[in-house]
């Protein structure tokens, strides 16, 4: 990694450990996080580096990292972290900051993935997956993969060509505009790039 | 014995095996189950992913339900799980999150509803011994790798039941329908979770890691309690073994399919055929295939 960095004593590991709820700055570097992730091998910056970055107030290094958005949310280095930081969640507090701040990530699918899985979820109250396949698929243009999987999935019974609705779907769409309203809170009233899993326009269609 | 049941969403469609075999195997030990009227999605990891409030709120209204029926909860998905126990966790913990939680969902919530998953309620709840007595069919000669996979064994100060790094729950009930449980190293390894959609060659990657090992330790079939690894170590075998080499084709049941099995319930009471790679010629070597019809 040939970045230069320079000790920049900004405010954001604050910021990263209010949002998280747990002290980044605790995080003393034994990288025992780094060792047992699984993901690891396909991350631009291992979980260790990640912490330290925050350390560091690299912020744009931090929330523009592949990392971030490769987490699997496994909670191997939140279990076995020695100083009780609970890192899963820091990178959940990363992902939200990103968007918040509108920063492009480098792989935009587990974002457009999160906002069809949601979007599903706001309209029926629970998840349809052809519909939230379908459109996730618009989304990220990856039409093709895993096409070839469906007619089987069909054929088992895996697969719903109609949504399964849940009877509450009316007070799931309210919690989802409250859950709005409680993050618009918490970024401070007005400022940009708030997070909301809208429904795409083949979504909102009855 | 009474649950308040949550199914969850893949219950309903990538794991109806799941399901049926849950309520097939409750249903021939005499645990009640009361499916949570109307419940929601728990939001899952793209919830807690994009918005902390809803995070929270989702999973409580499903325990607002149930706490209006009076009964504990049980789970089948282990995401499901982890979400039910982690907004109660929360709930309880701190005064400023049961305030959002309330705010966001419109009604009172007080974390008191207990959230259990299915292999605690059959092991801890229910009993190894009183399952020994019920069991018909003992799966005597079968070789299985119990993998439990990420979140029912963690976080452990949020879903408790078993060691985060050594559990033995699954083991132990597979002993107890006369299985043989192998000792392998990758039990709550991650196979990729929901990357299954976005990053589909990195959960090939983990899960021929997690398919060869089980295979190198003796197992012949892995016993699974979560829908997300069921789906990546079953549905996308193939892409592992085309990305990272052959493996002998290895069934994923779920841990309520083989003992439904050993209970002496029938495929169809346990949803058999909706398994990819099929288990039939494996289970009829043993001896173990099951009455066909209801």
């Amino acid at each position: 990694m040939s970045t230069t960095l320079s000790w920049n004593n900004s405010s954001l590991v604050d910021e990263v450990s209010q949002r998280a709820g747990t002290p980044v700055g605790a995080c003393f570097q034994c990288h025992k996080c780094t060792t047992g992730c699984p993901i690891g091998p396909d991350m631009d910056f291992l979980p260790s580096q990640i912490m330290r970055l925050v350390h560091l107030g690299a912020e744009a290094e931090v929330l523009g990292s592949q990392s971030i958005w490769l987490c699997a949310s496994c909670e191997t280095c939140t279990t076995r972290c020695p100083m009780q930081i609970d890192i899963a969640a820091v990178m959940d507090a990363l992902r939200m900051m990103a968007i918040d701040r509108q920063v492009t990530p480098p792989n935009a699918r587990p974002e457009q993935f999160n906002r069809s899985f949601l979007g599903s979820v706001r309209r029926h109250g629970r998840v349809y997956e052809m519909g939230m396949m379908a459109a996730y698929k618009l989304r990220s243009l990856d039409l093709f993969s895993d096409v070839g999987k469906v007619p089987a999935m069909l054929a088992k019974g895996k697969l719903s060509l109609l949504p399964k609705r849940s009877g509450s779907a009316k007070e799931v769409r309210e919690v989802f505009r409250r859950a709005e309203e409680e993050g618009r809170r918490e970024r401070g009233e007005g400022s940009g790039g708030s997070f909301s899993p809208e429904p795409t326009a083949r979504e909102k269609k009855p | 014995m009474k649950y308040a049941y949550f199914p969850g969403c893949s219950l309903e469609s990538t794991a109806w095996d799941f399901d049926r075999s849950t309520r097939a195997v409750c249903g021939a030990l005499g645990i009640d189950l009361e499916e949570i009227p109307d419940w929601v999605c728990c939001g899952s990891t793209p919830a807690h992913a994009s918005n902390a409030a809803l995070a929270v709120a989702l999973p409580v209204v499903n325990l607002q339900k149930a706490q209006s029926a009076g009964l504990p909860v049980m789970a089948a998905c282990a995401s499901c799980y982890a979400r039910l126990r982690t907004a109660n966790h929360k709930v309880r913990s701190s005064p400023e999150e049961r305030e959002q939680a309330e705010r966001t969902t419109g009604k009172p919530y007080d974390g008191g509803v207990e959230v259990h998953h299915v292999l605690d309620v059959l092991v801890n709840h229910f009993g190894l011994e009183k399952i020994a007595a019920k069991v018909r069919r003992r799966l005597r000669g079968l070789r299985v790798a119990c993998y439990y996979g990420c979140l029912l064994t963690r976080p452990p100060e949020i879903v408790a039941f078993d060691d985060a790094e050594h559990p033995h729950s699954m083991d132990d009930l597979i002993g107890a329908i006369g299985a043989e449980a192998v000792d392998w190293p990758f039990k709550t390894e991650c196979c990729g979770a929901s990357l299954s959609m976005t990053s589909s060659s990195i959960v090939a990657r983990l899960g021929h890691r997690l398919l060869s090992m089980a295979r190198e330790t003796g197992a012949e079939c892995i016993a699974v309690a979560c829908p997300l690894c069921q789906v990546n170590l079953d549905l996308r075998q193939a892409d592992a073994a085309k990305a990272h080499g052959a493996i002998p084709a290895t069934p994923v049941l779920y841990i309520t399919q083989l003992l439904g099995l050993a209970l002496g319930l029938s495929d169809q009471d346990l949803g058999i055929s909706a398994l990819t790679i099929d288990a039939k010629a494996l289970l009829g070597d043993r001896g173990l295939a099951a009455a066909t019809g209801g």
